[in-house]
């Protein structure tokens, strides 16, 4: 046996990879429907199918690319699509503060590689599994793992969604399943009792700020997340704190 | 839109994505943040997720759906109901979709 293997090699043989695969695994039937329906929608917007294809392969963000499509087929100013896909991707600039402590120590390539893959999910699962802000060596192999699940069911499930484009009846609304599993994560987050106030303030922040342009009712629910989550902690450390 | 400013678009969108994931990434130096905004972010997954879900089950168009004779929400209180027994992903994601698609094709709410 070679005394180096090859670092893909090491990677994959990681056990945290195959963990990081299995934790995504039973989100993987939301991951697909969610895309199965956004390459529905794209090419049923009126996209060229090799567009809808290369879309789906390089942009890899499914709420950017269902709001931007139509835009694209409509001929709307190129910096009116991108503007759009700032905004709906601003949540993920929050997410990346979180990312950063872990990843800070890694060569630039390798964070470059790692931050076009921080989804929704990933990010999730990862900062479950990983509570405490440090590196650790297992963390990339279970990045990677959960990658490989996630962002293959997501690819397979758009170009089936592509290619079968207007056979699936929009009114069976069969992303609801995507929706199925963003509220089973919910779920299985709000495990935790400081937890509650904040999800349903941010609940109703989103549906009240919903006539908001680009989708910016979901900043608006992060912004509250926080604000409630941050003034619950520093009630708690008052009350706990002896009074002077 | 020709095919060639369509790509030109597309790349850009390629490029978005990779700037707002790695915004906090990529830099070499950390970016100056208030000891209590970095504490607080804690609470931005839970915002995200619920801002991304409640909306597409309570909401129509735009507008709060009126009446409780909604697929979706059968279908999210079945969800829920089936985590808060099961406490399993996908046996929650399947139970849920599928009580959806009964009202919605089987009773046509």
């Amino acid at each position: 046996m070679p005394a180096t293997r090859h670092p893909l090699l090491q990677l994959i043989r990681h056990p945290a990879y195959a963990q990081g695969a299995r934790d995504m695994v039973p989100i993987a039937v939301g991951i697909g429907a969610w895309g199965l329906v956004t390459g529905v929608a794209m090419v049923k917007g009126g996209m060229a199918v090799w567009l809808a294809v290369l879309m789906s392969l390089t942009v890899f963000a499914g709420t950017a690319q269902l709001v931007t499509a139509p835009l694209i087929v409509a001929g709307a100013p190129i910096w009116v699509i991108w503007a759009t896909a700032l905004c709906v991707n601003l949540r993920f600039v929050i997410f990346s503060a979180q990312w950063r402590p872990y990843l800070a120590h890694l060569p630039w390539g390798q964070r470059a590689r790692m931050s076009f893959f921080t989804a929704d999910l990933n990010y999730v699962l990862f900062m479950r599994r990983f509570p405490e802000a440090r590196p650790s060596p297992e963390q990339p192999p279970y990045f990677w793992g959960g990658v490989l699940i996630n962002a293959g069911s997501w690819h397979v499930m758009s170009l089936l969604g592509i290619t079968l484009g207007h056979h699936i009846p929009p009114e069976w609304g069969l992303g609801f399943a995507g929706t199925a599993a963003l509220l089973a994560m919910v779920c299985s987050m709000l495990s935790d009792r400081a937890t509650w106030l904040p999800a349903v303030v941010a609940g109703s922040a989103a549906v009240a700020a919903y006539a908001l342009p680009l989708r910016l009712n979901m900043l608006v629910a992060i912004a509250a997340a926080v604000a409630v989550g941050t003034a619950m902690d520093h009630l708690r450390d008052a009350r706990s704190q002896p009074a002077p | 839109m020709s095919n060639w400013q369509a790509v030109l678009a597309i790349a850009g969108l390629v490029l978005i994505t990779l700037i707002t994931r790695g915004f906090f990434i990529l830099p070499s130096r950390d970016l100056p943040m208030p000891h209590w905004l970095r504490e607080g972010l804690r609470y931005a997954p839970i915002g995200a997720l619920v801002a991304v879900t409640v909306p597409d089950i309570v909401m129509t168009q735009g507008h709060l759906i009126s009446t409780w004779r909604d697929a979706r929400l059968v279908g999210a209180l079945v969800a829920i109901a089936c985590y808060a027994w099961r406490r399993d992903m996908l046996s929650t994601i399947l139970v849920g979709t599928g009580a959806m698609l009964i009202c919605r094709l089987g009773l046509g709410w």
